[in-house]
């Protein structure tokens, strides 16, 4: 769990981040969205003291970082950056080993886990660990940038803008990676993003900031339904929000038992937003919900779907 | 083999085999003189003269390296950016003030020989490590210094698995520069009684012989042709990634 106590950042009396507290849950990837300038990065970088705070402090499982030597707390955290920084004179294998060596990992340890990393984002070790950076693709670049800042298994990952270089259908995929990662390792993640779809694609819960002040930090969904300020609103969009509320929901979440009906079968990990839209396309009624393994799990029909895409639930 | 081995090794083969049996080239040089005066240096082993030559700029200019980046790498620190305006002052002081009169100054108080050339080379050769060494380091882009911060490298980490490595290309090209320079600069040590090539140029001057003052100046030039690829080569072995 990570504690943010009345965090404050000021350069010459100008207060870039503004007595922000929040809690991050374990095991839970937060957003962190806003407009450019809004302190979001530096707000990050409080946490791993690559910026130290003017005022207020953060514990790691009660822990204060402030006690903890930083460049030892960085060891113990995950950090990966737009731009990805990795370094040019070395190789991939390399790059990812980087914490592991530093925390004095031995060799074969070392190279069992890079194999295992390279692996894990399908980058094919025999090809791959021996090549340089500006070999890769960007999409691969990025892959590494996040193998690195995994490599030493941290229980908390920040990214900062990590997907920022790439395009929308590479951007996509690194999210779904993200979000497998997060569930296979049970990854600790704060993701800084400017990009309020993202931050609700990727966030369980997503908090806004605005001028250093976060405005908002909770469930995606309430923030579509609860809004906290005029500007929570405005970022999400008035015309997308009840989109928005379906496409935070799966075809498990709102299946309703009953006998198999005429329509389209949907999965059960489809989202709401993405069963309303095979609906329209068939000018079906209803659909089918059937899991991985092919078993039906129930139906769902438009009226189910169009209830949730509601403000009062 | 490429071109490029082939004209090394024939550069390399002209000038050992020049050094080591000079009177082979005598009909070469022989047109240049009038009333038979000797056409191939005589006053002394041309073979020893080129080692000490050679010995000399490398020493001189591993000693002004050494220095320079030691320079460099302390003023790009929190802790020694302020003696950064001091320190250019003194390196290119080093450079603008003439390596005679260096030699003038020092033989005074170290005498003649072999050390006030090493003195005069080191100041000379100072600054083109130290200003590249500079560049080099401020030049290695930020997100891979935060990189490197936010896996949790100390500053000494930092500087050496990275800033480093990345400046390196300019380092080297700054030693390559200094190398260079000095082969040339070195000539003038021969007038404190340095062991060196410049004894073959200034006995050609005195006695007016232009067979000995082109032979003091083939051979200089041919080392300065290559210490020069030497380096390159050197760099290209050391260099890795994308900075090749
Ligand atoms: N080292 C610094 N010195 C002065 N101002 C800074 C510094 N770092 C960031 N800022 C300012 O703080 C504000 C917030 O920056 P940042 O946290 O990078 O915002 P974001 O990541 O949300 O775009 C910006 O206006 C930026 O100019
Ligand atoms: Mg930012």
């Amino acid at each position: 769990m990570i504690t943010i106590e009345r965090l404050s950042k000021r350069y010459d009396d100008a207060a870039v981040v503004d007595d922000v507290s929040m809690v991050v849950e374990p095991r839970t990837i937060t957003t962190i969205v806003g407009t450019s300038g809004s302190g979001k990065s530096t707000l990050l970088r409080m946490v791993n003291r690559l910026v130290e705070p003017s005022s207020g402090r953060v514990l790691i499982d009660g822990e204060d970082t402030a006690l903890e030597r930083p460049h030892l707390l960085r060891r113990r955290i995950g950090y990966a950056i737009q731009g990805l920084g990795l370094f040019p004179h070395r190789t991939v294998a390399e790059n990812i080993a980087t914490v592991p060596r530093l925390l004095g990992w031995d060799g074969a340890r070392v190279q069992a886990r890079v194999a295992e990393l390279l692996g894990v984002f399908g980058l094919e070790p025999a090809t791959y660990a021996r090549k340089y950076p500006h070999e890769l693709s960007g999409g691969q670049q990025q892959r590494v940038g996040v193998a690195r800042a995994l490599a030493a298994g941290p229980n908390l990952l920040l990214m900062d803008e990590p997907f920022g270089a790439l395009d929308p259908i590479l951007r996509a995929k690194a999210q779904d990676d993200l979000l497998d990662i997060q569930r296979r390792f049970d990854t600790t993640i704060i993701v800084v993003t400017h990009d309020i779809d993202e931050a609700f694609k990727l966030g369980h819960r997503v908090a806004v900031m605005r001028a250093g002040r976060v405005l908002q930090h909770d469930h995606p969904a309430r923030l579509i339904t609860h809004p906290a300020d005029p500007f929570v609103s405005q970022l999400i969009g008035t015309g997308e929000r009840s989109l928005r509320l379906l496409s935070l929901l799966t075809a498990a979440d709102a299946a309703q038992a009953g006998d198999a009906i005429e329509g389209p079968a949907v999965a059960t990990t489809a989202t709401l937003r993405e069963v309303l839209a095979e609906l329209v396309w068939r000018g079906a009624p209803a659909a089918n919900v059937v899991d991985a393994g092919g078993t039906r799990v129930g139906n769902l029909s438009l009226h189910a779907i169009l209830a949730r895409g509601r403000e009062a639930q | 083999m490429n071109a490029g081995n082939v004209a090394r090794l024939l550069v390399l083969g002209l000038l050992v085999t020049f050094l080591l049996v000079p009177r082979w080239f005598a009909p070469v040089f022989a047109p240049l003189n009038q009333f038979g005066a000797p056409a191939i240096y005589d006053q002394g082993n041309l073979l020893s003269l080129a080692l000490w030559h050679v010995a000399t700029v490398i020493a001189a200019a591993f000693a002004s390296a050494l220095v320079a980046v030691v320079l460099g790498v302390f003023v790009t620190r929190p802790a020694g950016a302020q003696f950064l305006p001091l320190s250019r002052a003194m390196v290119n002081f080093g450079q603008t003030f003439p390596p005679v009169a260096v030699l003038a100054i020092t033989v005074p108080l170290v005498g003649f020989g072999q050390v006030p050339t090493l003195i005069a080379l080191f100041a000379y050769g100072l600054l083109p490590v130290f200003e590249n060494t500079i560049a080099g380091l401020e030049g290695c882009p930020r997100a891979t210094l935060d990189a490197a911060d936010g896996m949790g490298m100390s500053a000494g980490q930092r500087l050496l698995a990275v800033e480093l490595p990345l400046s390196l290309p300019l380092i080297l090209e700054g030693v390559r520069l200094s190398l260079v320079i000095n082969v040339g600069t070195a000539t003038i040590g021969s007038t404190v009684a340095a062991k060196g090539l410049g004894e073959v140029i200034i006995a050609g001057l005195l006695s007016n012989n232009t067979a000995f003052v082109l032979q003091g100046g083939l051979v200089t030039a041919l080392m300065a042709i290559l210490l020069y690829d030497a380096m390159r080569l050197l760099e290209r072995r050391w260099v890795r990634g994308s900075q090749g």
